[in-house]
């Protein structure tokens, strides 16, 4: 298994340490309860090393990355970062990622740590024009530092005023507690926060650091569970689950990222035609009023037949309540529709509600 | 890790308390450790049967489902339904939260269980 440079510190504070997608990492330190809550209250800490970074420069480089993505990037400020998917011809999505743009010629990409070769495969395949692409996911650890209390304690470590950085937008060279840092008000929890990236070999000095910077704040370290539990009641999807090669995002409800407006793009015929042939599958949102807990790939029931799955399903920490978004037939997608699903053989019913489930907490100005 | 030395044990980590023909089951400490924050506990009927390894109980964390073995056969007598409201007592006291009880068919199963001693060599 890979490891990130954080490895001996998650065995020091005793985390459950599991394969994730081929990475040594923790899946929880105190349970996944009580870290989802810390975020939600106070603060949490997650070593996010594994993910890919990938950067993307030349004179070209705009006008590739608007080929590629299904967003329109061409309207990013420098230091402003877009959420998008990345898509196939066919408008299945290759990943989903964001994009930091530092100049309409130099931008970072951070995709899912399971996805990076495969991306950077895809995006050298793509590439025109006058653009130089590297994978230099290896160079980098990556923190989250996530919760209400998060902007406290970075502020406690850096000189720089953080309120300079707003939703979505990042500083590329701060310095934090003495080390070089790109710093983004950025996560995959639904609470305000920023993740960091830095050198490498820098990894256990500045979570070292920022854990005792956060003490006295309530901040905790957090493992995969609780990253999970978190951006699941965000809503927020997950590539393999929610979005995959053969789930569109529109289909995944990410259309607000996709625009067809857009001169071209990979897969922008597909996904505007099904646009406007309509959506037969839909992820939806939904809650069990029979007792049971609903989990990924179990399936789901309507009018006796089978009309999809659930992407993901789980017991919401903060809801105490069991819920689950699911991919179905779109005519049974409308709130309040009654569902059912199958737990272990046994159909039990559930109903569509709104999502997300948790209304995010971010800080925009 | 926690083990009582008045209970018996199996190799998936049930613990077996006997009271004459009725033997009470739960999940060990470690087993509990393991699992993380038990949140639902789907327990099977009074008066189902069940065969020594068979699947009979599925406890769920946040995270996954996990199924628990009942170590001896017989007839389920009872079933802890407090459980259902208060499933996290799993975690907080493993050996008092016993998940069924059995009235055994063949109580010489029993003897082929493990003491607290066996049972913690197997859990380093």
């Amino acid at each position: 298994m890979k490891t990130t440079p954080l490895y001996e510190k998650h065995v020091e504070l005793k985390g459950k340490i599991i394969d994730f997608g081929g990475w040594a990492l923790p899946v929880e330190y105190s349970g996944i309860i009580p870290e989802h809550e810390a975020v939600r209250n106070k603060a949490g800490l997650f070593d996010v090393s594994h993910m890919g970074e990938i950067t993307v420069k030349g004179e070209d480089a705009e006008k590739y990355l608007q080929m590629i993505v299904t967003n329109d990037i061409s309207v990013l400020n420098d230091n402003q970062i877009a959420y998008t998917p990345m898509c196939y011809q066919d408008g299945g999505v290759v990943d989903d990622m964001l994009v930091y743009k530092y100049s309409s010629t130099d931008y970072l990409l951070v995709v899912n740590a399971s996805n990076t070769q495969k991306d950077f495969e895809w995006l050298l395949s793509q590439s025109f024009g006058n653009v130089d692409i590297k994978n230099v996911s290896d160079e980098y650890a990556q923190l989250a530092l996530q919760g209400p209390e998060a902007q406290t304690i970075m502020q406690k470590l850096s000189s720089v005023d953080l309120n300079l950085i707003e939703f979505y937008h990042f500083l590329g060279d701060v310095n934090v507690g003495g080390f070089s840092t790109i710093v983004s008000r950025t996560g995959y929890t639904g609470e305000d926060g920023f993740e960091l990236y830095f050198k490498a070999d820098d990894g256990p000095k500045m979570w070292d650091l920022i854990l005792e910077a956060g003490k006295e704040h309530g901040l905790v370290p957090a493992g995969l569970g609780a990253r999970d539990t978190l951006r699941f009641e965000a809503a927020l999807p997950l590539y393999g689950q929610e979005i995959d090669k053969d789930i569109t995002p529109l289909e995944a409800g990410l259309g607000f990222f996709v625009k067809l407006n857009k001169e071209d793009f990979i897969g922008k015929e597909a996904l505007a035609k099904q646009k406007s042939d309509g959506l037969k599958r839909k992820v939806i949102g939904f809650e069990m009023v029979d007792r049971g807990i609903p989990r990924s790939h179990y399936e789901v029931f309507a009018d006796v037949r089978k009309i999809g799955y659930v992407t993901t399903g789980s017991f919401s920490p903060t809801l105490k309540k069991n819920i689950g978004l699911a991919l179905i037939e779109a005519e049974y997608a409308k709130e309040g529709t009654e569902i059912e699903i199958s737990v272990r053989n046994k159909n039990l019913k559930a109903k569509v509600i709104k999502k997300p489930f948790y209304t995010k907490k971010y800080k925009k100005n | 890790m926690k083990v009582l030395s008045e209970l018996k044990y199996s190799e998936s980590h049930e613990w077996v308390k006997v009271e004459g023909n009725k033997a009470y089951i739960g999940i060990t400490d470690y087993a509990q450790d393991h699992l993380g924050d038990v949140v639902y506990v789907d327990l099977p009927g009074v008066d189902s049967e069940v065969e020594a390894g068979g699947q009979c109980i599925v406890l769920e964390s946040v995270k996954a489902a996990s199924e628990v073995f009942s170590p001896l056969s017989g007839k389920i007598v009872e079933i802890n339904e407090g459980l259902s409201d208060n499933p996290s007592f799993i975690n907080e006291s493993p050996y008092e939260a016993w998940l069924i009880a059995v009235e055994m068919s063949d109580s010489s199963e029993v003897s082929g269980l493990m003491s607290a001693e066996d049972y913690e060599k197997i859990c380093d």
